[in-house]
């Protein structure tokens, strides 16, 4: 039977860095504003299940927006003339614009890969805007363990690599649809994207120097890691984790690095637990 | 040790399919022991051992015995369950036309783990 999902769609009109962009944003339910950050090269569909879960939607205002450069989200005019590099400082302009711009209050960032990396560098910088942060597959830093260019050369199709590389990232114990449904999302990504988050995430985002300057007493860490992601690996976050005095990191058997898009319902039970922490807040 | 390989594969219609521009000889070190993989528009036409030069091939993907015996349990350590991983984990290397491999990543890694669970 045809089902119309209780998710809304819409194009945002804003500046980011002094400069106009449209970007897409998907949204669900009332309450705490969820604001979610996809993983380098992917989307926002990424959060299609936390955005159809009732449970949460009862109580937290879902949204997942596209970065510029990805998903339905535009690059910005004269893109064709610029090489994309995600940075620290650009990704952190980014999300406070896109929270300013949809004029939520103190909205709970969580966020994947690159994005459980900024979180960690939101609650640094700004305790007072945030009423805590969500890091996924989050450490301080990945050192490069094979050579970015292969994800945009000519004689290497980059869709179909980039979702070869992350076929490992899934948990092999991933459901097949959802495993394929995470892949497509990279196979659709624009050339050079994947490696230009990678920039962030390898080269210029290293946050482990600020580590020691969260106040998790003024914004809360909440850190959950999926035991068979290779590039973020458990001890990564472990590492990351006992830097921050008192973020609290939980471990998720059998999940990769794309835990709500790669197995949504095993997800979930390490998600809810935190959440109703985050309400109780 | 990996003679099941050819059957497993070609009888994948979706991995085959998959594998329609792929036309290569893969050199695959399993400890000591190198094999010869040879496909031709994704179906294996050889598979055998051979002491073999890294270069008489187009790429060789060399591990370590227990690297190969973790990757194809059923269900895999972390760390042991993906190519990359197990780069990573210097458990595995990569030598030959790289560029090759990389265009053809995604049906060579779904190629080894036909044999998971099987070895």
């Amino acid at each position: 039977m045809a089902q119309i999902e209780p998710i809304t769609g819409r194009y945002l009109r804003l500046e980011i860095h002094g400069r106009p962009h449209r970007l897409y944003f998907e949204e669900a339910g009332q309450g705490i504003p969820l604001l979610c950050l996809h993983t380098a090269g992917s989307d926002g569909r990424q959060y299609r299940a936390l955005l159809n879960d009732a449970k949460i939607t009862a109580n937290f205002r879902v949204i997942a927006f596209d970065m510029p450069w990805h998903g339905k989200s535009s690059p910005p005019e004269g893109f064709q003339d610029e090489e994309y590099q995600l940075t620290t400082d650009r990704y952190v302009e980014m999300i406070l614009a896109v929270s300013d711009a949809l004029d939520l209050d103190r909205p709970v960032p969580i966020g994947c890969s690159i994005g459980g990396r900024v979180v960690l560098e939101l609650a640094k910088r700004h305790p007072d805007r945030f009423r805590c942060v969500i890091g996924l597959q989050s450490s301080a830093f990945v050192q490069r363990y094979f050579p970015l260019d292969g994800l945009h050369k000519p004689n290497v199709h980059g869709g179909e690599f980039c979702a070869a590389y992350c076929w490992g990232l899934v948990g092999p114990g991933a459901p097949v649809a959802h495993r394929w449904e995470t892949l497509w999302h990279y196979m659709q990504g624009g050339p050079g994207v994947f490696k230009g988050d990678l920039h962030f995430y390898s080269l210029d985002g290293d946050v482990s120097e600020g580590l020691r300057e969260i106040d998790t007493a003024a914004c809360p860490v909440f850190m959950l890691t999926g035991e068979y992601d290779h590039s973020c690996t458990p001890q990564a976050s472990r590492d990351t984790a006992a830097m921050i005095e008192g973020a609290e990191l939980t471990i998720m058997d059998g999940l990769g690095h794309f835990p709500m898009s790669e197995d949504p319902e095993r997800f979930r039970d390490y998600l809810l637990p935190v959440l109703d922490k985050v309400r109780a807040l | 040790m990996i003679d099941a390989l050819p059957e497993l594969v070609n009888a994948n219609a979706s991995l085959v399919r998959r594998g329609r521009w792929a036309s290569f000889t893969m050199l695959l070190g399993i400890g000591e022991t190198n094999w010869l993989v040879a496909i031709d528009q994704g179906r294996i036409t050889d598979c055998h051992p051979e002491d073999l030069r890294v270069s008489t091939c187009d790429f060789a993907i060399l591990g370590t015995e227990d690297a190969w015996q973790k990757f194809w349990q059923a269900m895999p350590p972390p760390m042991h369950h993906d190519l990359h991983a197990l780069i990573r984990a210097g458990k595995i290397r990569l030598e030959g036309d790289i560029d090759l491999l990389l265009g053809n990543m995604l049906y060579v890694k779904i190629l080894l783990e036909q044999l998971r669970g099987r070895i």
